[in-house]
């Protein structure tokens, strides 16, 4: 297999994801073995979830009202307003929620992550930290990951809860949809297996965001320029594995979780 | 051959490339126990890369290091901890934890092995500063300490867990002679108090004077010089005499 290595663009990117890879699995070993400080977990889990709410409940109010105005000036020259509710609903928890709250904690967390570790990188903070014993993916990225994977799931459900809250408030306020129908119908398309889908899908992101976001920051060289590079390779790396994952994940999911029919 | 009794570690044949440069070339030198070795050399000679070496902070191209007796060169990360706690490493610019204090910095490594309890924490946080003349600096932040502090500080978080070796990496660079003359009395006063061995790379020969035992100088990859501080300033050599002298045969 000499060829695909004779393209630096190849070796660069293999190299990366056996590096990515390997970092994944020390730190699944790591949580495996029990190797969690749980009062960082905490710290993280501070800053990480509880710090992104706005973020996130921005990014669905607005999602769930454009999306359903969208969907409403569509659907009502067929006569079918009231089939907005199932469509913005299984479209929020089966796709736009998990990846517009993966997208958005990738540029808020990732970066976070992928700049404070990768300062400590370059003023010999992590080698202080090995000099002292202790290790630097139990000390650092064990917490993050943990963290990740806890808020993840919960941020997703609040970015579509408030999504679906500013659709029915759209549809039925503004757009004068009738509001009984409205929820009668997104009730009766959405199932418990979309739900999964969603929250499926949030922890899976969880895990691509710390990941990568620690990962550059563990191999941030050069200074100042290599803080700031890594910052926006993570932010950059996450956000496009996440859409391209996400498409992957649907497939296979969709196997387990086939679209439902209308329960009536 | 076994592992001599008055030698804590033991390097042979240590080298190491970088970026494709030969840093090392096959380094030899024997660390006395409970000494001060100082390693002279040119800045950007490797003498900061040997001393990581000695932690297992970087894996060598090939050689063996031997820390009491025991090979480390090809230990992984996990299994170099039990190394690590014996071995205490002051950075050179101290690279104290910057989202902690002071007080957060010095106690970390007794938290970390498990201690618990606050009033000794306390206490010995308090002790490691007094030595390093901190005392009353607990509550600062590392962003708000000068260099000549935020090396102190360091060197408090260093020996707060009672290692058998310190490795200094440039101890005085960019401080005042006053504050290295405190850092100096501190190495000397560790080694004659505590027996601690010191390993201390500098270029700066009013530090090497003042606490070496014995010197080595590391010139193109090797250790082009060993010995006591009376043969370094008796030798003839022109390179030792140069570096000692401080001449660089540059025509201005």
């Amino acid at each position: 297999m000499r060829f695909p290595y004779s393209f630096p663009l190849t070796r660069a990117f293999s190299l990366y994801m056996g590096q990515a890879a390997l970092l994944a699995l020390e730190t699944f070993a790591s949580i495996l073995a029990g190797r969690i400080r749980w009062r960082l977990v905490l710290r993280q889990i501070v800053e990480i979830g509880f710090g992104s709410q706005a973020v996130v409940i921005v990014t669905g109010i607005f999602t769930g009202a454009v999306f359903t105005a969208q969907i409403f000036f569509q659907f009502n020259a067929l006569n079918m307003s009231t089939a907005v509710g199932p469509v913005v609903s299984i479209a929020l928890f089966r796709e736009l929620g998990p990846v517009l709250t993966g997208l958005m904690v990738a540029g808020r967390v990732g970066a976070a992550m992928s700049a404070e570790i990768g300062t400590m990188k370059v003023t010999e903070q992590i080698d202080a930290l090995r000099a002292l014993a202790v290790n630097p993916i139990d000390y650092l990225v064990v917490p993050r990951a943990v963290a990740m994977m806890v808020s993840m799931p919960l941020l997703v459900g609040e970015c579509i809860f408030f999504a679906l809250s500013a659709s029915y408030l759209v549809a039925t306020r503004i757009l004068n949809v009738n509001s009984v129908f409205f929820l009668h119908h997104m009730e009766a398309y959405t199932h418990g297996k979309d739900m999964v889908m969603a929250l499926t899908k949030g922890f899976v992101f969880a895990i691509i965001v710390a990941i990568v976001g620690c990962q550059q920051g563990l191999t941030t060289r050069n200074g100042a320029v290599g803080v700031g590079r890594s910052t926006t390779d993570a932010v950059v790396i996450s956000s496009l594995t996440i859409l391209m994952v996400n498409f992957f994940l649907t497939m296979a999911l969709n196997i387990i979780f086939p679209a439902g029919q209308a329960r009536y | 051959m076994g592992p001599s009794g008055d030698n804590l570690i033991e390097v042979r044949g240590l080298r190491q490339i970088l970026a494709g440069q030969e840093i090392l070339r096959g380094v030899d030198l024997d660390i006395p126990r409970g000494r001060t070795l100082v390693l002279l050399g040119q800045s950007g000679g490797g003498k900061s890369v040997f001393l990581r070496h000695l932690i297992g902070l970087m894996k060598p191209v090939s050689g063996s290091i031997r820390v009491e007796g025991q090979e480390i060169a090809g230990l992984d990360e996990r299994r170099l901890e039990p190394v690590r706690r014996k071995i205490g490493m002051l950075f050179q610019d101290g690279a104290l934890f910057d989202s902690m204090t002071v007080f957060g910095n010095v106690s970390f490594p007794l938290r970390e092995r498990g201690v618990r309890d606050e009033g000794l924490i306390r206490r010995r946080v308090g002790e490691a500063l007094e030595l390093v003349s901190l005392s009353g600096q607990e509550s600062k932040m590392p962003a708000n300490l000068s260099g000549g502090m935020r090396k102190r500080a360091a060197l408090a978080r260093v020996i707060i867990s009672e290692p058998s070796c310190i490795l200094y990496d440039e101890p005085t660079a960019g401080l005042d002679p006053i504050v290295s003359d405190t850092i100096n009395r501190l190495i000397r006063r560790l080694q004659s108090h505590l027996q601690v061995t010191s390993i201390v790379v500098t270029h700066d020969m009013i530090s090497t004077n003042h606490i070496a035992d014995r010197v080595a100088l590391l010139r193109s990859g090797r250790i082009h010089f060993e010995g006591t501080l009376g043969e370094l300033h008796s030798s003839p050599d022109p390179i030792i005499r140069d570096f000692i002298e401080g001449r660089s045969h540059e025509i201005d």
